[in-house]
This record gives structure tokens, sequence and C-alpha cells, in this order.
């Protein structure tokens, strides 16, 4: 494994329709940081967060995992290294019960169902929801779904934890108890997100993302603290004045 | 479209009564769904004007439903839905086949009523009887049971994915049909409005499709879903089919209101 766990060279990504999402950004991961991507809407977060574990391929540029480059042949392990929660749960949760589901990743990678189970456990309980194992994840709370999701990530033991919008949808209890369960991850954690308060408690640097492109990376204080730029950015500065 | 939240109600209750604890439920996935294909083999083979014969079959739903807590309403209300594709399947049966084949009393009945009244009570029974195996199996378990027994595996898991998605497609067309409601002032869905609703729900189904796909694919989904451990065919398992099957062969070759009619004095043998 390189002294960096993820790398980002000059990635470009264009849709079907012509739009140019992400135009050359460039950045390097190191273990164990915690690090905000935000931007305004349209800014090109989500279709970064996808490239790095693959489930889009870029129109110019590479993304490496480790040593490992992000391409067709390598997507399983890719995989196993990069987990990703998206910014819908429902999107996630797919089987029966909460406990099928988070075994669900566990199962991909080959363990037994009786291991995949006993991950799954594990994880449900890292995020403090292990008595909803035997639910259906459409009986949940959001806050609840979210969790699950969660589990459903942690259960394959991933290097790297990717977040679209972690706080979507929270009443502010909910918020605060992810806030928490975040706090406690020792992980790589990229968190794409529009809420600046919870990016200034989690992630001490933060890039920002602006019509495709890496316009800023350092200090979260600082870079969410600068006024003009981030006005020029299309962002509201943190803390907000008054 | 206001049954549609209903419906998907009805859906998802189908999905928490298949985690009851129940004798029936507790039986091995595979037993209910073999019994059940049997019982469907002997219904079919039944011929097209027996009606009365087809009764003592009504047994098996409804000792199955009794058992494993089904509620009766339940299961009527999934037999209501199916029942008109069924009642215009026949519609022409009793203009096709008018020839005299039964008299009640002063009521003469044609053979082709025969003939529609035998189609509407096997439909009944085979609709009551798929709905009370999901609601005491779980869609996934009988999935993963027809998978053991030896069905192609891209027939179960489409129907897995069948059942998963059709949850996705309900609630797009749900929330689709309340945002509508709210500034329809009770007007109902015109003609001229149906073609974009459903364009609309389409293409955000097919995005919803697309995010779960993605999810699933970055949870290492290659294309098959993991197979689950089901259980074994033990005692109680072979007395269930085997039980039954003694009974649908009665039932068939020796047809129960014949057996009981040669049980009374006077009675042919």
């Amino acid at each position: 494994m390189s002294h960096h766990l993820l790398d980002v060279r000059d990635l470009r990504h264009a849709y079907p329709d012509g739009t140019l999402a992400l135009d050359g950004p460039t950045f390097t991961l190191h273990h164990g940081e915690a690090v905000a991507l935000v931007g305004a809407n349209g800014a090109g977060k989500s279709t970064l967060l996808k490239h790095l574990n693959g489930s889009l391929r870029p129109t110019a540029g590479e993304v490496r995992v480790g040593e490992l480059p992000v391409h067709p042949g390598t997507l399983a392990q890719i995989r196993r290294t990069v987990g990703m929660v998206f910014q819908d749960p429902d999107d996630m949760l797919f089987m029966p019960t909460v406990l099928e589901d988070v075994a669900f990743g566990p199962r991909n990678q080959g363990f037994p169902v009786g291991e995949a189970d006993a991950r799954a456990l594990e994880a449900l309980q890292q995020v403090g929801a292990a008595h909803l194992a035997a639910k259906a994840p459409y009986h949940l709370s959001m806050g609840e779904k979210r969790r699950c999701a969660l589990a459903a990530v942690l259960a394959m033991a991933p290097d790297i934890l990717v977040l679209d919008e972690p706080s979507t949808g929270l009443d502010p209890r909910g918020r605060r108890l992810l806030v928490d369960l975040l706090r406690a991850f020792t992980h790589t954690r990229v968190l794409a997100t529009h809420d600046l308060d919870l990016a200034l408690r989690l992630c001490p640097r933060t890039l920002v993302l602006h019509r495709g492109r890496l316009v800023a990376d350092g200090p979260t204080r600082e870079i969410l603290a600068d006024r003009a730029r981030m006005e020029a950015w299309e962002l509201e500065a943190w803390p907000p004045e008054g | 479209m206001a049954s549609l939240a209903d419906a998907l109600l009805d859906l998802r209750e189908m999905d928490r009564l298949a985690r009851l604890d129940t004798p029936i439920h507790r039986l091995e996935p595979r037993a209910k769904v073999l019994a059940t294909a049997l019982f469907l083999a002997v219904l079919a083979s039944f011929g097209p004007r027996e009606v009365s014969s087809l009764l003592p079959l009504a047994l098996f739903p409804v000792a199955l439903a009794a058992l494993g807590g089904i509620p009766f309403a339940l299961v009527v209300r999934k037999v209501a839905l199916g029942l008109p594709f069924i009642l215009v399947l026949g519609a022409f049966l009793p203009w096709l086949e008018r020839m005299p084949a039964l008299q009640v009393g002063p009521l003469v009945l044609s053979a082709g009523w025969l003939a529609y009244g035998s189609l509407l009570a096997r439909g009944i029974l085979a609709m009551a009887t798929a709905t009370v195996l999901v609601a005491a199996t779980g869609f996934g378990e009988m999935c993963a049971a027809l998978d053991r027994l030896g069905a192609p595996r891209a027939f179960s898991q489409q129907l897995l994915f069948l059942h998963r998605y059709l949850f996705l497609v309900g609630e797009e067309a749900e929330r689709a049909r309340q945002a509508r409601a709210l500034r329809a002032a009770g007007r109902p869905l015109s003609a001229r409005e149906f073609g974009p609703f459903a364009g609309h729900l389409l293409i955000r189904s097919w995005e919803r499709a697309e995010r779960v796909h993605l999810a699933l694919c970055a949870r290492g989904f290659e294309g098959t879903l993991p197979k689950r451990v089901q259980g074994r065919f033990r005692r109680r398992e072979w007395t269930f089919l085997l039980g039954w099957a003694t009974f649908f062969i009665l039932c068939r070759w020796r047809p129960l209101p014949v057996l009981l009619g040669s049980l009374l004095p006077g009675g042919a043998p």
C-alpha cells in the first residue's frame, strides 16, 4: 500500500448531453484523514464521489486507490476498499430485512451466511441499530435508515468511507447522533455536504468544487470563514454573520 | 389511483405477515412451494365443466391461512384484484357452448355457464393459494425455495427483483399521485394528463432503479443475489407434503362430494 490512500489526478467527466461535470480536480487523501467536499448544487460533488468507487468511468484523468487504478478490472478490490453511503438510504436498503441488507455486502465478498450475519450484526451494533436487525427497511425512520445504510457499508470493512450528504433529512437529534457516530470512526472519510456546520465539526480539511473545478483545498475553518471567496463560489460562509 | 397507497400497504402487510411465527411459517419453504405446485397441478387437471368437485380443494388455502394467521380479508382483497381478468377471460364461454348441461330445479344451465363457473372457481382458488403462500413464506424465501428446487436462477432472481422494484415504482407513483392531488382540487386524472403522468413516473422509476443498481454494485453485486441457507426437510415437512398430496389425490380421483354421496343410504357404491 502506498503512503497515500486516494489519488485523484486531473479527473474529467462529461455526461452524454455534453455537460462537463468535472473539470480536472486533482488531490490526494492520506490514511485516516477526514475531508469535506463542499460546493453549490451542480458543482460536481456527487459525480466526483461516484468516481471514487468506480461507479462512473472518467472521460479523462485517473483515480487511484492505494496502488490500484480504478478501472473495470479492479472494481471488486476497489469496492472492498471504498465504501460508499448514498445520499438516499432508500436506494441502498433493498433486501427484505435490515440484517439481510447489511449482510448483503459481506455475502458478495464471499463470506458464508453465518459470518456475514455476524459481521452485519457487529456493524449494526457499531451504529447503535442492532435492535432493528429483524425489521423491514421501509418501517424505519430516516435517522434509522441512515444508520442502517452506514452499517451496510461498515460491514464490508472498507478503508475509506465516502458519504454523500449524510445529514440530509435528519432531525436535530438524528443529526447530532450522526455527528457523534462519524466522529468516533477512524476510517479515512470523504463527506460531500451542504451542511457546513457538519463539515466544520467533522473534517479538518475541506475541498471546494465550483462548476466542476477544485477551487480550494485547505483547513476547513479558514476556507469556510473566507466570506468573499465563499460568496464567489455560490456558498454561504460559516459561521454565518450576526 | 387513490387505491395505490392501499395496494402498497397490502404489499407491505404481506411482507409483515411473512415474518410471523406460526406452524405454517416454520415449515421449510420448499414444502409449501411443492404442496402449492401440486395443488395447482391437480386444480388444472379437472375437467373443464367441473365445479362442485373443485370445492373441497378450498380446504388447502383456508387451512393454510387459518393456521398461518393470514387474515381472510387480505386474501379476499388480493383475489378481488385479479378477479376482473378472469371474468373477462371467460365472458364468452356461456355464448360459445349453449347446450344444456345441468338442471337445478327450474333453472337449466348450459355447458358454457358451467365452464365459466369452473374457470372462476379455479382462478379464485389459485389466486387465494398463491396469496397465502407468499404471505406465509415471504417473497424472498419463496424465490430461494424455487432456486433450491432447481428453477432457473434467472427466473427466481427476476421474480425477486420484480418484487423489490414493485415497491420502488409504487412509491414513486404514490408520491406523484399525492403531489398532483394536492393541486387538483378533487378533479380526477384526465386522459390528457395521463400520458405525461405515466411518462414522468417511468423516468423517475428508471432513475431510481439506476441509483439502486449503483448502490448494489457498490456493495459487490455482480448479477446474482447471494443465496440464503434454508432449513432441511424433516418429518413435519414430509407429513405436511404427503398429507396434502393424499388429500389432493383423493379430491381428484375420488371426488369428495361423490364419496360422501356414496356413504349415504341408497348412494352409489
